[in-house]
């Protein structure tokens, strides 16, 4: 009973009029941002988020978590109506999405979407409320092993859990680690990989790299496709949503089913693309119709989105909890954090309560108010797609620019944002993934002051990591799930060769 | 799209997947090199009190090497190496480049004459040059979108953004 107490405080804090103006106005910001190319949520918050440093950090991140909100939202307009993801995690979304809208049924398609969305971030939201401070609590009596079996487990699960070829993987999350290492060691205090260029002693920051990594990367990628547009209308009122919303409880299981996977996703960094492709995929097997999938069905609207909400969602529960963001866009958001002078980590439960509860129930509040903003709002987005590529490429590549001038107020970073564009090109048509990539560059020097203030205490002592029953057993789920490819093919060769 | 009329046998000429992975992996392979060059350097041996500061990114070094390694092991003897795909068609990284390039000059004009003044150019260059938008609407647009950004950045936000080696504005007194 105790959460729901901090709740209802968390929501006298969160209902301010100033605070749902920012709520609207991250919402409306973050829709577009899912809708226009070449910005997403991860670099959309990294973009914005200079202009928050001024206001109250509550406030902020309320904003910065909303435009979350809305970019999961707005990847749906996209992916339905235009059969163009606007995000990764709506991939998923176009194999039934598309097919529905080309059946002049694009009204209907957008209200699952949305629906669902909503429905997979609820719950992730519930979960968090009572889970979150939970863990937190159990985290307080961590010290550095167990920090460092985190890490381990969650820079693991990303190489057994990712879709990509394993050694594309590692080297993406070690190339995140080296450019991490870059600067002053915390420890020794050494200035490591600069080969003597000073400017390199800030070390690479991450919100650069996601600047160019998503948002360069994707313009040019877009770039490549050509880009003439060719959208369907949609018409949304409210006889489709009530009668669309008639039909959806049918797809109860599906949809709990798809929370579960995405909560489960999220939490262990899977994340929102894989969460919603798996989802599809467990929804096309066990669904009757699931020969039908990927001619219109909306079950197949349903499973990827209230997956990849719920996964959005729920990779915000390690990085309040514990201080390890389950996603870039998590990522991002701890950056805030910790510009804001707030250490992400079990100890914010105990000292920062307005915060953490102001957060957790905006996380509600928001979602409430994204779902009315996007059902009311659709055909205003579609028209904003329709803007031409040759005005929207330049403004967005100015808005990259100056987004990563702001983080350092150092030019130098818009050229390693170029850089970084180009690599992201190049990364992501070779499906090298970029997600272990940036979570390695931010939790890298976290990591390895974990492991190496975890050497200092057990004097250089590698059992240190195995010495207690939780630690211990952390690192053997993250050895577990580092294996778990190699596992699942050693049991497939074993049944063939007994049968 | 423009429907493209690429039957199976006939494969567009560009860069070959095969040609992209070998630049990607060596690229990779140099970088893991250079780390592990440095490491050495700051000593990457485990002493009395722990790892030294050359310890943690030496193994990683090591890592992208063997992964990089891996890549190209897979590229000249994994199964799919027979296969001919293409990486990006020659069209189409014309397109990029037409994106690319301009964008490398703006940071340059960046760093001479500051965000506002390069912005202005750069988004008036890229709708004539590639939107064949008239000049007039171009030039306007590039300077609404530069007015706006220094709206929200100068004056509400108090968040200076760069001016430039060759500051052009700076008869406004910013």
């Amino acid at each position: 009973m105790e959460e729901i107490n901090a709740l209802f405080h968390g929501f006298s804090v969160a209902l301010t009029p100033f605070n749902l103006m920012l709520m609207v106005i991250g919402i409306v910001l973050g829709v577009l941002i899912g809708v226009l190319p070449g910005l997403g949520g991860a670099n959309g918050i990294a973009i914005l988020l200079p202009l928050t440093f001024t206001m109250p950090p509550t406030s902020a991140v309320i904003m910065l978590s909303c435009i979350y909100w809305g970019a999961l939202f707005g990847g749906a307009i996209t992916s339905i109506l235009f059969n163009i993801p606007g995000e990764p995690w709506s991939v998923a979304t176009t194999f039934d999405g598309y097919p529905m809208a080309q059946q002049g049924k694009a009204g209907e398609a957008l209200t699952t979407a949305f629906t669902s969305s909503f429905i997979g971030a609820f719950f992730a939201v519930v979960m968090i409320t009572f889970l979150a401070p939970l863990v937190a609590k159990f985290a307080l009596q961590f010290g550095p092993p167990e920090f460092f079996s985190v890490f381990f487990l969650t820079f693991c699960s990303f190489i057994g859990m990712g879709k990509e070829p394993p050694f594309k993987i590692v080297a993406a999350m070690m190339l995140g680690f080296a450019l991490a290492a870059v600067g002053i060691d915390t420890v020794t205090g050494q200035l490591r990989l600069i080969f003597g260029w000073h400017e390199l002693m800030r070390g690479f920051d991450f919100l650069i790299a996601v600047i160019g990594l998503f948002g360069i990367g994707e313009i040019l990628l877009s770039m490549e496709e050509g880009l003439s547009f060719q959208g369907r209308t949609a018409k949304i009122n409210m006889r489709i949503v009530i009668e669309t919303w008639k039909k959806l409880p049918k797809f109860w299981l599906t949809s709990l089913r798809s929370c579960i996977i995405g909560c489960w996703m999220g939490i262990t960094p899977g994340g929102a693309t894989p969460a919603s492709f798996m989802s599809y995929g467990v929804a096309k097997r066990m669904s009757p119709d699931g020969t039908k999938f990927g001619t219109g069905m909306p079950e197949g609207i349903v499973a990827p989105e209230t997956a990849a909400h719920a996964a959005g969602t729920a990779a915000l529960l390690p990085m309040l909890s514990l201080g390890i963001p389950g996603s870039p866009t998590a990522a991002v958001l701890l950056g805030g954090l910790l510009i804001w002078g707030l250490q992400p980590g079990p100890l914010l439960f105990v000292e920062q309560k307005d915060f953490v509860w102001g957060l957790i129930a905006s996380m509600y509040l928001g979602n409430i108010v994204g779902l009315i903003i996007v059902l009311t709002c659709v055909p205003l987005f579609a028209a904003i797609l329709r803007i031409p590529f040759s005005i929207v490429a330049p403004v967005i590549i100015v808005i990259c620019a100056i987004g990563a001038f702001t983080v350092n107020n150092a030019m130098l970073d818009i050229w390693f944002m170029l850089l970084f564009g180009v690599m992201g090109y190049a990364f992501k048509k070779l499906s090298y993934p970029l997600a272990p990539l940036v979570l390695a560059l931010v939790l890298g020097d976290q990591a390895e002051d974990a492991f190496r203030q975890s050497m200092l205490i057990s004097q250089g002592d590698v059992r240190v990591f195995f010495s207690n029953g939780l630690v211990g057993s952390i690192m053997a789920l993250g050895l577990l799930m580092l294996f778990w490819p190699l596992i699942g093919k050693l049991k497939a060769a074993l049944r063939n060769s007994g049968a | 799209m423009e429907d493209k009329q690429v039957s199976g046998e006939v494969v567009p000429s560009g860069i070959s997947v095969r040609a992209a992975e070998i630049a990607v992996a060596i690229f990779l392979l140099t970088l893991g090199g250079l780390v592990m060059y440095d490491s050495v350097r700051l000593g990457f041996r485990w002493v009395g009190d722990g790892p030294q500061a050359g310890y943690f990114p030496f193994y990683i070094a090591l890592f992208i090497c063997v992964s990089s390694l891996g890549v190209l092991g897979q590229v000249f003897f994994g199964k799919g190496r027979g296969e001919h795909k293409v990486f990006v068609e020659w069209a189409q990284l014309k397109l990029v480049l037409s994106v690319l390039i301009p964008a490398t000059v703006y940071v340059f004009g960046i760093q001479m004459i500051g965000i506002y003044v390069a912005s202005v150019a750069y988004i008036a260059f890229f709708m004539v040059w590639l939107g064949k938008y008239p000049w007039f609407k171009s030039v306007l647009l590039g300077i609404a979108v530069s007015i706006a950004t220094f709206m929200m950045f100068e004056i509400w936000f108090k968040v200076p953004l760069f001016k430039g080696a060759f500051n052009p504005l700076s008869f406004i007194g910013y």
